[in-house]
């Protein structure tokens, strides 16, 4: 396992908190129609996609899904970047055409952000195989929901990935919650990760709160993978504070899980303990929060005053020369 | 084999060619392999390609010259192995994956309507995505109604995607060597009753992308075809001959993009168009490059007519069945003759 930094940690942190008030500024502007649509957070999950995109390294890459932002954040995109592609403006990663689920940057490794339940994993073990006919030295990552083990993408994936030892990385974010329905009316095993058992490949169960032990973890099965021992599965055990998607006030999660989900809130622990280890005091976070808001406020604004496309200028996109 | 091509630059179209009288299968395995020599790029994946040339033979030598990494058998799962090969495409490969009936093609329906087509778009274009399918298509093997369908028009209407058919050797070689060296992913339709059909194949030609190919000038009627129908669109064009009645015969080859230009330019001249079609008429090329051609203000002789697959009837098992509702050469004959009022 990889010791990390007290910086590290901090830009950890950091990200999270990024994340977290990206997030709380794209539900303001839903509520003011400059994002239209849908939207699906991640807010909650923050370490999920902080601490396993830290285990990247240069040439690796990563598929996720619609409740992307985290990871596209994680990955570098700049926020005015992600706001411009919810806004749908021109200067959107995707050039406005994606929305709010397909936040996609080649650049930084994020080959894929799919709407498609499951349909990311198949993605990531083409990546990967690729890696190993090419003889890169590269892992490929797949992000997911626990909604997605029951598809079956998900299972051709694991085995094919089993098969042909593919440096891929699985990771559940299991928020407990498969759009609308619990967990368990859907799936028959709370514990997910032993869907690895029958493809012979480990199956690890994480603290996705922990963004320490997510990184830790997503680490080990990085190196694995690029080692050439195969592919591996996290459950990173999360939960989403908010519904499914804009439309999903979650009003059928029973009293108190929130509450007690929000007593373990990812950016509070990660806080906690810099705060604890002298690394950052409750004032510097503060000031951090400050900062960051004013740095999102700023994008935002900066995004909105950016053109939309013009169906012409799309066009290029469908073919390529 | 391929000594004119092992030599060639990558994505460079080969100036020497060479003709060659080579069976379909064959034209399709010198396909494959001239391209998997040209570029380390392209890669066969597919249920079974691995095994003994594969199911239909047509990757025979494969393996041995090129590898079990870049000739990969896959498990049984054609939606997850088709987004393996969008993978492989996003990160330096240019798969083939071969579809050992184009009745699975719909097991990968995500990966064909929602992937392939769709990744470069959703991503402003960040992305090529060079997949080749190839869909062993067709009927009259006798492989009953899950087994023998040409699925040529399933997929025609989703902008991104590419869609060819080969009727023949020599146009089965070139356009699948088009399809691999394009960007952008292309079904191709081979047909399987013809793979022992032999002809001229110009060995280090590429076919140009979207363009129908004029088979046989006539003055009195068109008939378009793809895949079987189009050498027995040729035949009744033969027995047409023998009536004093001139029948134009095109092989369409590109369902996506049609080629109206080369039809409309056509029918302008002879009036009269028959479309002749392995597949049920509704929703398929054939209405709508009819639609096309009425929309443009077409002066038809006569109308137009379709023989294709019954409306009301999946494929049956039963070998005089099969070969009933399969159109022949006498029924595109029928049908010409009826635009002509004869």
């Amino acid at each position: 396992m990889t010791a990390r930094a007290t910086s590290d940690r901090v830009a950890w942190f950091r990200k999270m908190l990024e994340i977290r008030l990206f997030e709380e500024k794209v539900q303001e502007l839903f509520m003011s129609g400059t994002i239209q649509g849908t939207t699906h957070l991640c807010q909650g999950q923050e370490a999920v996609s902080v601490g396993a995109i830290s285990a990247m390294q240069p040439g690796d890459v990563q598929t996720n899904t619609y409740r992307g932002h985290g990871e596209a954040l994680a990955l570098g995109m700049a926020p005015e970047t992600a706001f411009a592609e919810l806004m749908g403006r021109s200067s959107g990663c995707s050039g406005g055409v994606g929305g709010s689920m397909h936040l996609i940057d080649v650049t930084k490794g994020n080959i894929g952000a799919n709407a498609i339940v499951g349909a990311g994993l198949p993605i990531a073990v083409g990546a990967a195989v690729s890696f190993q006919i090419q003889r890169k030295p590269n892992v490929a990552l797949t992000f997911f929901g626990d909604g997605a083990t029951n598809i079956g993408t998900f299972h051709e994936a694991m085995n094919m990935a089993a098969v042909w030892k593919a440096p891929v990385v699985f990771i559940i974010a299991n928020n407990l919650y498969g759009e609308y329905s619990p967990l368990l009316t859907t799936t028959p095993i709370a514990d997910l990760a032993r869907r690895a058992d029958p493809y012979g490949f480990p199956g690890v169960v994480v603290d996705g709160q922990d963004v320490d032990a997510v990184f830790a973890a997503t680490t080990a099965a990085v190196e694995r993978a690029r080692r050439g021992d195969g592919p591996t599965l996290l459950e990173m055990k999360t939960y989403r504070y908010r519904g499914h998607s804009r439309s999903d006030p979650a009003k059928y999660r029973p009293d108190g899980e929130l509450d007690a989900w929000k007593a373990r809130d990812p950016i509070d622990l990660a806080g906690a303990r810099l705060a604890e280890s002298g690394a950052l005091s409750i004032d510097r976070q503060a000031a951090m929060r400050t900062e960051l808001q004013a740095e999102l406020d700023a994008a935002a604004g900066r995004a909105a005053a950016s053109p939309y496309p013009t169906l012409e200028e799309t066009e290029r996109y469908v073919y390529a020369d | 084999m391929s000594t004119l091509t092992e030599a060639a630059p990558v994505g460079a179209v080969v100036a020497a060619v060479v003709a060659a009288e080579l069976t379909y299968r064959e034209a399709i395995n010198a396909a494959l392999q001239d391209e998997m020599a040209a570029d380390d790029a392209v890669v066969l994946i597919g249920e079974d390609v691995q095994a003994d040339g594969g199911v239909f033979k047509t990757n025979i030598g494969l393996l041995e010259q090129f590898g079990p990494a870049r000739v990969r058998s896959t498990p049984i799962c054609e939606n997850g192995f088709m987004g393996v090969a969008l993978g492989m495409s996003l990160t330096g490969l240019r798969p083939v994956v071969e579809i050992m009936f184009a009745d699975f093609l719909p097991t990968a329906g995500d990966a064909i309507v929602n992937q392939l087509p769709k990744y470069r778009y959703m991503s402003g274009g960040q992305f090529a995505v060079p997949v080749t399918i190839r869909s062993i298509s067709g009927a009259l093997g006798r492989f009953g109604t899950q087994h023998s369908a040409t699925g040529e028009s399933w997929f025609m209407s989703l902008p991104g995607l590419r869609v060819v058919t080969a009727s023949s050797p020599g146009s089965a070689y070139e356009l699948l060597r088009a399809s691999i060296r394009d960007n952008n992913p292309v079904i191709f339709h081979e047909h399987k009753a013809m793979y022992a059909r032999k002809g001229t194949v110009r060995r280090g030609a590429v076919a140009e992308i979207g363009k129908a190919e004029v088979l046989r000038e006539g003055t009195d009627v068109t008939i378009v075809a793809t895949l079987l129908m189009v050498e027995r669109a040729l035949a009744a064009a033969a027995i047409l001959e023998g009536e004093g009645i001139r029948a134009e015969v095109i092989d369409l080859r590109w369902i996506r993009p049609l080629d109206v230009p080369t039809v409309a330019a056509s029918v302008a001249r002879t009036g009269r168009l028959v479309v002749a079609e392995e597949q049920v008429h509704a929703g398929g090329w054939g209405a709508t490059l009819i639609s096309e051609l009425a929309m443009a203000g077409q002066a038809w002789r006569s109308a137009p007519r379709a023989v294709s697959l019954p409306y009301d009837l999946p494929i049956p098992y039963s070998p005089p069945l099969e070969d009933e509702i399969i159109p022949s050469a006498e029924r595109i004959a029928a049908a010409a003759r009826a635009t002509l009022g004869r």
